[in-house]
């Protein structure tokens, strides 16, 4: 079984994002750019998935630029057998990264699609769940545990959802999408970083995937949240009741 | 302490007998350089325990890679890595900060490495990056080491130091000089969880590795080692280039050293009283020693400088930097970093493609360990207080920093060795 997984190239979480000044989105020019953290996860759980001997092959695939390829690059040496690059300078929303992954898909036929559950530069929190739909597989989203079931070709997938763990048990092929706290990624080690210069990168373009990426959303404005201002100290109870009844309409 | 050295010629092959007073100093005729690009050894006397001054003009030192014909390729930025040891960098960085870096102050105070953080370096691939890969190891460059150990030296020298002697004086002493038999035997261990310490001083001396007292009388002797007690010890005796294993009769760590900076790396006097080594353990021809011992120390400098540029992150951290006095300072120190960076990064490559580098690392080594102490001083009161108190990181680098100016060639050897060969230069 082939496992494949979506990692996107995003700005390091550790970098102070700035606004451009002309608002049409976020300063990448001279920013460290790495693996979304989301994705290094959903790598990890595929590669240990792997090392488990419960799959045969590690698929690494990434839409973009070219620079792109440090990113797939990074996922060879952390473990990952090959990677897709599929090349294109168009602006890409969720829903054509979800066209693009169900193309690579039905070319690969992985018996699982692992994805991060957003990436921390848009936030979407929308392609696994896309590509699911698309694919008309079914989907577990947030993971915070995996068991695979080679025998039964079922996956458990724990969820963390609000008052508890929900446990959905999928029928391959499925989708995944991961949480933050369902493994601790590796670093890639000095061995395999060497062993990664070796390893296939292959480049499609949208046309050979018989796709034509149509912007469905237009990015209109990216601003910087407003500061917080500074709080008020109230002097009693009763200020902030009259406070909260009176200013904020809350009570 | 005084013990004779008993070694039979069957175990050891032939032994010569070292001096234990220098002879005069009469650097001239030491080395002699002859056309071929080789030492002519006929005026190195065996017996010679004289200062050397290792000074190579023109002269191409063996070196792992293979020499390069530079004509065609076009200059980069010396700054520019390369894919993989930008890749390296950045996994060495985060590896650094998220492993090492919780542990830091814990190892100084205790004055002990943490065997995990030994164990998680082995597992990286850390302990073998120019190990070539059919011994288990990364198979990379000197630059890649020196680009790793950089970034660890940002976090922690003492997990720096462990590193950079283990590969850049442990394995490439064995790659360099061992036998196709040494390699197989120690290069898969040095590899995977082996960890390899240096002896190159007594407590009589260190910079004049000539006139070393072991093998001969046997006395104390001291070891610039970096080891854990937990690992399987491998020494690695310069002078005669010999390697032993720790439990070789009669060999024995006496006592570990108390040190001012870099305390979690272990420094161990080692007694070797009596020592019987099998003829295999040499490295490389006997008496042949010392200069192999010499030759990997002159590669271990380059490596020397990359714990003390680590302060650029250290400094800017603190928002001390509102007031131009202090925006000046900042700049300065900078600047200084950057250009020992620049040195050490420019004797790397020179050595990689098999260029004579020998002056540059001794300029690098040299002007690196200055600004490291410089700059870390500054730190310190730049901090106030706050650098004063062991809270923070800035008092740790700004001790560590001390040991810069005397291992691996103190800093009078580094001035001696560049102007040896500047009058070697103007003066022919």
């Amino acid at each position: 079984m082939k496992i494949m997984v979506a990692v996107k190239r995003v700005v390091d979480y550790a970098v102070k994002i700035r606004v451009k000044p002309d608002k049409s989105g976020v300063e990448t020019k001279n920013v460290k750019m790495s693996m979304n953290p989301f994705c290094e996860i959903a790598l990890e759980e595929a590669l240990r998935i792997k090392e488990s001997g419960k799959a045969s092959e590690v698929i690494a695939v990434s839409m973009g630029p070219a620079q792109c390829i440090d990113t797939l690059r990074t996922g060879l040496a952390m473990g990952a057998d090959r990677a897709i690059h599929v090349s294109t300078d168009a602006p890409l929303f969720p829903l054509s990264v979800a066209k693009l992954l169900k193309a690579l898909v039905e070319a690969e036929n992985p018996g699982l699609l692992i994805l991060g559950k957003q990436a921390i530069d848009d936030d979407c929190n929308q392609t696994g769940q896309m590509v699911a739909g698309l694919l008309k597989w079914p989907q577990g989203t947030f993971a915070s545990k995996v068991i695979l079931d080679k025998e039964k070709q079922v996956v458990e997938v724990d969820r963390e959802v609000d008052g508890g763990l929900e446990t959905l048990s999928l029928d391959l092929p499925a989708v995944i999408t991961t949480d933050l706290r369902l493994n601790q990624p590796r670093y890639a080690t000095l061995p395999n970083i060497m062993k990664a210069k070796s390893k296939v990168i292959k480049k499609v373009t949208p046309e050979e995937l018989n796709m034509e990426i149509k912007p469905d959303l237009e990015l209109v404005e990216v601003t910087e949240p407003p500061k917080r201002k500074a709080g008020v100290i109230l002097s009693s109870v009763d200020e902030l009741i009259d406070k909260l009844k009176n200013e904020a309409h809350v009570l | 302490m005084k013990a004779t050295v008993k070694v039979s010629p069957e175990q050891c092959g032939r032994w010569r007998v070292w001096r234990i007073d220098p002879p005069p100093l009469e650097s001239h005729d030491l080395w002699r350089y002859s056309g071929e690009h080789c030492f002519d050894q006929t005026v190195v006397k065996a017996n010679d325990s004289r200062r050397a001054f290792t000074y190579t003009p023109h002269v191409r030192m063996t070196t792992t890679g293979e020499p390069q014909d530079l004509t065609d390729v076009p200059p980069t930025p010396i700054t520019h890595l390369s894919e993989t040891e930008s890749m390296m960098a950045e996994s060495v960085s985060k590896f650094a900060a998220e492993v090492i870096a919780p542990r830091v102050r814990e190892m100084d105070e205790a004055e002990k490495m943490d065997p995990e953080i030994i164990e998680r370096c082995f597992e990286q691939g850390l302990m073998s990056v120019e190990i070539p890969e059919e011994y288990g190891g990364a198979g990379m460059n000197f630059t890649a080491a020196i680009v790793g150990i950089e970034e660890l030296a940002r976090v922690d020298p003492s997990v720096s130091v462990m590193v950079d002697v283990h590969n850049t004086l442990v394995n490439t002493a064995i790659l360099k000089y061992g036998t196709k038999e040494s390699q197989r035997k120690w290069l898969p261990k040095l590899a995977t969880n082996v960890l390899g310490s240096f002896c190159l001083s007594e407590p009589a001396s260190g910079s004049d590795a000539f006139a070393l007292k072991t093998a001969r009388d046997q006395d104390e002797r001291r070891a610039s080692s970096s080891s854990s007690p937990t690992s399987t010890q491998q020494g690695i005796q310069g002078h005669h280039g010999l390697h032993r294993e720790k439990d070789t009769p009669g060999f024995a760590i006496a006592k570990k050293e108390k040190k001012l900076g870099i305390k979690a790396s272990s420094t161990c006097v080692l007694t070797f009283d009596d020592v019987k080594i099998p003829h295999d353990h040499l490295l490389g021809k006997e008496g042949d020693g010392y200069k192999y011992a010499i030759g990997i120390l002159n590669e271990g400098r380059p490596a020397s400088p990359a714990r003390y540029v680590w302060l650029d992150r250290e400094q800017f951290g603190q928002k001390v930097g509102t007031f131009q006095s202090m925006q000046h300072q900042l700049a300065q120190a900078y600047t200084e970093i950057t250009a020992a960076r620049h040195l050490l990064y420019n004797a790397a490559r020179l050595k990689e493609c098999g260029k004579d580098f020998v002056r540059e690392a001794a300029m690098a080594k040299l002007y690196s360990s200055q600004v490291a102490g410089r700059v870390a001083g500054l730190a310190v009161e730049w901090m106030g207080g706050m650098g004063f108190v062991r809270e923070g990181t800035a008092e740790k680098m700004y001790r560590d920093a001390k040991i810069g100016a005397i291992y691996e060639g103190t800093s009078n050897i580094q001035l001696q060795t560049i102007a040896k060969l500047l009058e070697r230069e103007y003066t022919r």
